[in-house]
């Protein structure tokens, strides 16, 4: 099959999406024809689109998701790019009080089907305003979707159900992620939300991993394997909704728990799927449910405190080699 | 000023000013009777505004709403019946008793909702704008917000992004003087939000909010640019609310020469004075036309006091779409 990089999938996506809707059109800074988005994945869409869907914003994150919000309940489906993860924080009312809640408080009178896009995650050294996992704020918040891909694959089928959806989504793509290669089908394809994936199939414990976690943690089943321990990786694909079900089916048949997450340990997506499996799986736990987390820090800069935070192979392996 | 404005135009007008106020004069007496949950904000004493800004636009124009916002709803078109019944928290309201006072929205009607953050609506209003110009309608989308307002970042990042894109959005700012209990000399030190257009490179206009034919006039101006795809255009308008910020807010900060003063400026007594004046109505039809809002706000009292309240459970209904 066909391999593209997770960066051109995401683009394949949106070109696609595009072509196919003419009420869709981007919004952010820095994403049109001059730049192509900060990690350029919008690179070459003005010039087919104009600058009229592909818009160049103002530094203004609030109007940009608010235009947003705007456009979409009056028959518009707008894919807004924040340039980092952190900086929805300056949005966050228009996500998580308009965005989110229009629906809901106008009595399922309209639908906000917008997209935000963000790059997230540590490990390029850029310090605590440019490197955060912010996911579980946005779990938090009934009336979003949450998207978390890991692969090429999943990033361009989940970006195209984001698009067609009526909700809004918002939607997560680790910075690291943007060069890897993968296995893209030529033909039409959509991923579903609240399906997950088992990346790897195993018998002796469950890993649920997210995005960039997920290739961290092949690795490390990989490196396991090596010692007699079978690895299944489950990738959730969408925390929001959460595909509790598989998570829940691959637990039954290890015994066995980690999840492996890049976000903050407290509060965060890795405490929610564990207890989730603490509400609907203890009984068939053979041991306790293992966490590999970053430890409550902002992100720091120099490499070494860098990667001293964000979970690695030898975490996980750690982690598993506890509970098996 | 232009008055070239038809007896049933004029009249419509005067009418719908009078169901503002009647409807609010209600919604105090009934919250009296314990029959409001939560709390109100009353638009009384600013009708001229709602009135004279919707009269200048078609069913198919935009607005986006406030807190404060019982007024927007009435002047857009809304049905009494179902606002009330939405104050109320019955199921037949608005918003099936999920929004209450702060969140009354009829997109039917063009009434985009009611956001109760502060700013939120201006970001909000430039999105409907922005996908009007996208889908090439000339449709126009008026935005309420108060003074206080005027100091949010989302002011800010809106007005410059409706200039720099040239959208048909008005912005109509209700000076009454205090953010809640702040007077508006505490906290800034121009006299006219309207001269901050200026910073913007869009026209600002500072006028009487309590005569409903020059705010009528000036929207239409500023109706007519915006179509013409002139851009936005800030309409200060001062007004005084006649009430407290809130229903348990006295308002014992307001001196009550200035309570006075406002309440002699009251802008339908002013508007009634016009039409007889003018020999537009006589005092007969006047009667007729307060008598028969007089029924229509009993008919609403009525109909929402005759609805039920949701069941419980529907508070679980409305968060996602259902995508299919």
């Amino acid at each position: 099959m066909r391999k593209i990089t997770f960066k051109e999938a995401l683009r394949e996506a949106l070109k696609e999406e595009m072509r196919r809707d003419p009420t869709v059109f981007l919004l952010g800074e820095d994403i049109g024809r001059y730049w192509g988005g900060a990690f350029k994945v919008t690179e070459g869409l003005a010039a087919e689109f104009g600058d009229e869907r592909v818009r160049d914003t103002p530094i203004s994150e609030s109007a940009i998701v608010g235009t947003a919000v705007g456009a979409a309940m009056t028959g518009m489906r707008p894919v807004a790019e924040i340039m980092f993860g952190d900086l929805t924080a300056l949005a966050m009312d228009q996500i998580a009080n308009q965005a989110a809640k229009i629906r809901y408080m106008f009595g399922g009178q309209v639908s906000a089907p917008l997209v935000i896009r963000t790059p997230f995650g540590a490990g390029v050294n850029i310090a605590s305003h440019h490197s955060q996992s912010l996911e579980a704020w946005f779990m938090h918040v009934p009336g979003l979707q949450v998207a978390v891909p890991s692969t090429a694959y999943d990033a361009k089928g989940l970006l195209k159900t984001a698009v067609r959806g009526s909700n809004p989504v918002f939607f997560c793509e680790h910075k690291l992620l943007y060069p890897l290669v993968g296995e893209v089908p030529e033909e039409e394809y959509v991923v579903p939300f609240g399906v997950a994936d088992v990346k790897r199939e195993g018998a002796d414990v469950t890993v649920v991993a997210t995005s960039y976690m997920v290739h961290k943690t092949l690795n490390a089943a990989k490196e396991l394997e090596k010692e007699g321990v079978s690895v299944e990786v489950v990738d959730p694909r969408t925390l929001v909704p959460l595909d509790k079900e598989k998570i829940v089916k691959s637990v039954k048949k290890t015994g066995r728990v980690v999840v492996v997450t890049e976000d903050c340990k407290t509060a965060g997506v890795s405490a929610e799927i564990a207890a989730v499996v603490a509400e609907e799986a203890l009984d068939y736990l053979d041991a306790p449910v293992k966490r590999v987390a970053e430890p409550d820090t902002p992100i720091p800069f120099s490499p070494t405190l860098e990667q001293h935070v964000i979970p690695d192979e030898k975490a996980i392996i750690k982690a598993v080699e506890a509970v098996v | 000023m232009t008055i070239d404005l038809t007896k049933a135009k004029l009249t419509e007008m005067f009418r719908k000013m009078l169901e503002i106020r009647l409807f609010e004069e209600k919604v105090f007496e009934l919250y009296g009777q314990n029959l409001v949950p939560g709390t109100i904000h009353l638009y009384a004493g600013e009708e001229a505004v709602a009135v004279g800004v919707c009269s200048a636009l078609t069913k198919n124009d935009y607005i986006t709403s406030t807190h404060r916002g019982h007024g927007h709803c009435i002047a857009k078109g809304a049905d009494l019946k179902r606002t009330m019944a939405e104050i109320l928290g019955k199921r037949t309201g608005y918003c099936k008793g999920k929004g209450g006072s702060m969140h009354i929205a009829d997109f039917s009607i063009g009434m985009l909702g009611a956001t109760a953050v502060v700013g939120a609506g201006l970001p909000i209003a430039v999105g409907a704008g922005l996908s009007a110009k996208l889908r090439k309608t000339d449709q126009v989308t008026a935005c309420f917000f108060g003074e206080g307002a005027s100091n949010q970042g989302t002011f800010h990042e809106s007005l410059n992004l409706a200039s720099a894109w040239k959208l048909p959005v008005i912005f109509v700012c209700e000076n009454n003087l205090y953010a809640m209990g702040t007077k508006q000399s505490l906290v800034m030190t121009i006299k006219n939000i309207a001269d901050r257009a200026a910073g913007y490179g869009i026209s600002g206009l500072t006028i009487d909010g309590n005569d409903v034919l020059v705010v009528y006039d000036c929207t239409r101006t500023a109706v007519e640019r915006a179509r013409k795809g002139e851009g936005p255009t800030l309409i200060e308008c001062k007004t005084y609310r006649h009430k407290g910020h809130s229903r348990v807010d006295s308002a014992k900060y307001r001196p009550k020469e200035e309570v006075e003063e406002w309440l002699r400026k009251d802008p339908i007594k002013h508007f009634k004075e016009k039409l007889l004046q003018t020999k537009t109505a006589t005092d007969a039809e006047i009667g007729q036309i307060e008598s028969q809002v007089a029924d229509k706000i009993e008919e609403a009292v009525k109909f929402a006091k005759e609805s039920p309240y949701p069941a419980p459970e529907e508070a679980l209904e409305d968060v996602y779409a259902e995508e299919g």
